[in-house]
């Protein structure tokens, strides 16, 4: 039996009772997307609702609204969170609807998307909030019968008198249940009791969604709200100096037009570096705006150098041959082995600049008045930008409110809060509440981008083929992706990992998996090539080298579990039929361990008019408990399409600090012609709590990607993206 | 500011625009129409596609001023209840991740059937693939798209 204390949270309840009264949690209702579907029409709405604790609350009628906390971006969170709260509360999932929770730092923990976090940081809490309503709904039920709890079961939103006649529903008993002291202890489910975690359930937006409804941040509206567009310099070190505002001010549709400046003092990582003065152009139709700002014309001063990608290129270079060493992992004798050694394999990996590409572009709403400010729209890290709005506009944390919308997407793109300040400066200057809108342009061309990146891989074999050195020296601009305690670190007596770092004025942010998307690429290929030299199938090859670490590992400490990691790798080579080769069909296999998960993947490449295609995908994926396994299938087979896609296709470029690719037409993501034919998912059954699942999907697919392409084109693809790599005269010939 | 008179969804509306402003503003600034969504605003991501006479097309990238006459759907007007057979097929498969692309997508969908009610792989992906979806959910449209065929 799990047991688990409350006491820290029966504090927060009670907070969270006081916040609901004053209308923040029940008052929000902008929108009748909140309402997840079509629930309402087959049961009774309540006359009245009972707040049960932050989470919960019950309705007259036995209609359950269980709050999502944190921002949906496409993981599923809203579905799968309330599903771990009615698992614990014993309710019919067909008497749930659900409702997107507003940033409440006095209630909720970790209100944030990012890190593949959100279920593994608030799995206990939802647990938790879902026994206690459980055990409150008992007790009030208990009280009225007078009987002990222990004579009561409750099951699907009923409670029952376990050796009697006597049921009530939740519905029923609920207006009692609010006076019920909370338990300061509460006893969790078996895990091998639960009833709905496991099971596949339908996304709760799934009808609001194809029907077109209102649910993202750019559909948000409100009467006597403006509209507005912002134009940042063109290349990366510039700064606006002046525009010609008089001009635009008279433009069709246009109320306003002014510069704001967006500088925070002690900016946090998730404040913008970049362009902090920008000019807005604020009105009533976006298209009227759109063409104001092609008529600006703006003067720029050039605050730092306007850099490119063959200087990007360089620099990388230079920094593996003579950058400071800022962090390392040191094992054995590198050096001596690596001398000792009868074969030394050595392979350098680059990767470009990205965008993130939410189909989404940036936008958010403010309202801000003299001493308060309300902010609406879709971010990743709603305290965050309550925090720098807080600060730029020099008023109380606790005189702003931030709802969160819908995101058309996340990646990373959204933990970065400058559209929101924007907006809200914006606002400010105005005296009006408004809406700020990012063009495809805006979005692609502003920066925070995923780093490049450049590393060096090095393996030493001995005469038997037995890896004895390892080392790994990578570059970034301007973070490295080495993680050196990750594998091999722990499975090779002579290992070294470096970490160096390099400057650009193009600023970078986390993009899905950070540096795990570029390093489990040229790991995992450089792997398969170390195995190749060595004589060996590569799945047999990593699997020794997990045996070591699951024996007598090497060195203090390492990341990983190696048994699980190697489950991981047995699973995929079950499921692939790996070994049996057919022809005309290439594989390769890759490898992974980041956010807490480990994920194997097989990738088959076929040729079609003497171009490689990635045709099928296999994978074996350790997340854990799966809470809703084929939604965690969908997050799996999206991470793969990304990783193929990205690691195929995409770049960004620079010329003079300005970007290359500013739309669809010229950076091209993965379309539906070149995704693969099926993605085949297995998990790994353990009752471990659930870890990451919205990154680690994504890394191992560049690595199998890599090693399939080369067993069908003879080629290692060591640069991103591959497909301006691949020599298809060979193929051809 | 000229006026037109717009059939969206079967019924008309009578729209004050610049004739140069695309379809795509009208309805979401103007019709509170915000199902068809902005992408990238030069044809190339398919988020805001809607049917003209039938066809499958780029809301973002049809000026106003060349509309007037033609039968235009929008998300909002494929289906009553929202149950034509590919939003039907859609949920059966869960397809959505994000979902901002996903009514482009369906709109697209919708249009192959009605002139192909049995498309190939090949069909599918010529007529899809001016439609994005980051979030990598291809695989379930395409298999969405099979299910439709049979509703």
């Amino acid at each position: 039996m799990t047991k688990i204390k409350t006491q820290y949270n029966r504090r927060s309840f009670l907070k969270v009772s006081a916040a609901a009264g004053g209308g923040m949690l029940i008052g929000f209702s902008w929108l009748t997307g909140c309402i997840s579907d079509a629930k309402i029409e087959e049961i009774a709405i309540p006359k009245e609702w009972f707040d049960i604790n932050g989470y919960i609350k019950i309705g007259d009628t036995g209609l359950v609204t269980i709050y999502s906390p944190n921002p949906e971006i496409g993981q599923n969170i809203k579905t799968s969170m309330p599903m771990i709260v009615a698992e614990e509360l014993d309710v019919d999932w067909k008497q749930v609807v659900v409702e997107q929770a507003p940033l409440n730092t006095g209630f909720y923990q970790n209100q944030f998307a990012g890190g593949s976090l959100s279920i593994r940081l608030s799995w206990d809490a939802l647990r938790m909030a879902g026994a206690t309503g459980r055990r409150m709904l008992l007790e009030a039920a208990a009280k009225e019968w007078g009987l002990s709890v222990s004579n009561l079961t409750a099951s699907k939103g009923i409670i029952k008198q376990i050796n009697g006649e006597r049921t009530i529903t939740y519905g029923e008993i609920a207006s009692k249940a609010v006076d019920i002291k909370v338990p300061e202890e509460i006893e969790l489910k078996e895990i091998k009791d639960f009833k709905l975690i496991g099971t596949s359930v339908k996304n709760v937006e799934g009808k609001n969604i194809v029907t077109g409804k209102p649910l993202y941040g750019l559909d948000f509206k409100r009467e006597g709200m403006l509209l507005a567009m912002i134009q940042h310099p063109p290349a990366f070190g510039m700064k606006i100096t002046d525009f010609n505002e008089e001009e635009i001010k008279k433009m069709p549709g246009v109320k306003d037009a002014f510069i704001i400046d967006t500088t925070i003092n002690e900016p946090s990582w998730s404040d913008e570096k970049g362009f902090l003065q920008l000019i807005a152009v604020v009105g009533e139709s976006t298209w009227q705006l759109i063409k104001a700002k092609q008529a600006i014309k703006a003067t720029y001063e050039v605050v730092s150098e306007l850099e490119n990608s063959e200087m990007h290129l360089k620099n990388l270079e230079q920094a593996i041959v003579s950058g400071k060493v800022e962090k390392s992992r040191k094992d054995g004798n590198p050096d001596a082995a690596f001398d000792k050694a009868v074969k030394v394999i050595e392979q350098t990996y680059n990767s470009p600049f990205l965008a993130h590409n939410t189909m989404e572009p940036m936008n958010f709403f403010a309202n801000v008045t003299e001493n308060s400010a309300e902010l609406i729209g879709p971010t990743q890290t709603p305290e965050a930008l309550e925090g720098s709005v807080a600060k730029l506009l020099n008023i109380p944390i606790e005189n702003i409110t931030v709802n969160m919308t819908r995101m058309g997407g996340g990646f990373g793109r959204r933990l970065y809060v400058h559209f929101g300040v924007e907006a809200a400066a914006i606002s400010k200057k105005i005296g009006a509440p408004v809406k700020l809108i990012y063009t495809r342009e805006d979005d692609m061309s502003q920066g925070t981008y995923r780093p490049a990146y450049q590393s060096t891989y090095k393996a030493g074999l001995d005469e038997n083929n037995n890896l004895i050195a390892f080392s790994v020296k990578g570059a970034g601009l301007p973070e490295s992706s080495v993680f050196p305690d990750r594998f091999p670190a722990g499975t090779v007596d002579n290992y070294l990992a470096e970490e160096i770092s390099a400057s650009t004025n193009i600023t970078t942010g986390a993009w899905r998996a950070p540096k795990s998307h570029f390093t489990a690429g040229a790991e995992q290929s450089f792997l398969d090539e170390v195995a190749e030299a060595a004589g060996k199938d590569p799945i047999d090859f990593r699997l020794e080298l997990f045996d070591r670490a699951i024996k007598n590992p090497v060195g203090e400490k390492h990341d990983y579990e190696a048994e699980r990691y190697a489950g991981v790798l047995k699973l995929v080579k079950d499921k692939s039929n790996w070994g049996d080769n057919k022809p005309g069909v290439y594989r390769g296999v890759a490898a992974y361990f980041c956010h807490s998960s480990y994920v194997a993947e097989v990738i088959d490449v076929v040729l079609e008019n003497g171009q490689p295609k990635v045709k099928n995908v296999y994978c074996a994926v350790d997340c854990g408990i799966v809470v809703n396994p084929d939604a965690a299938k969908n997050m799996i087979q999206g991470g793969v399409i990304d990783g193929i896609g990205h690691a195929m296709y995409s770049q960004l470029t620079f010329n003079n600090g300005v970007v290359n690719e500013k739309n669809f037409d010229r950076y091209q993501l993965m379309r539906h012609s070149q995704a693969p034919e099926s993605i085949e998912v297995f998990f790994v059954k353990n009752e471990i709590a659930p870890t990451g699942l919205g990154e680690p999907g994504l890394p191992p697919a560049v690595g199998a990607l890599a090693n399939a392409l080369y067993k069908a084109t003879g080629q290692r693809l060591t640069t991103q993206p591959f497909a301006n790599h691949i020599q298809t005269k060979k193929l051809l010939g | 500011m000229p006026t037109y008179n717009l059939k969206i969804n079967g019924e008309i509306h009578s729209v004050e625009a610049d004739s140069d402003t695309p379809l795509l503003w009208v309805l979401r600034d103007q019709m509170n129409l915000v199902g068809t969504k902005y992408g990238c605003g030069i044809g190339q991501c398919g988020a805001c596609t809607v049917h003209v006479n039938g066809n499958a097309l780029r809301s973002c990238s049809l000026l106003i001023s060349q509309l007037q006459g033609m039968d235009i759907v929008t998300i909002e007007g494929l289906s009553k209840e929202g149950d034509h057979p590919v939003q039907k097929a859609w949920l059966e498969h869960d397809v959505p991740q994000c979902g901002y692309c996903q009514s482009g997508q369906i709109m697209t969908a919708a249009a192959l059937l009605k002139n192909n009610p049995n498309p190939t792989d090949t069909d599918i992906d010529a007529a899809m693939n001016g439609n994005i979806c980051r979030c990598g959910t291809y695989l379930r449209i395409k298999e969405a798209i099979k299910t439709a065929t049979k509703l």
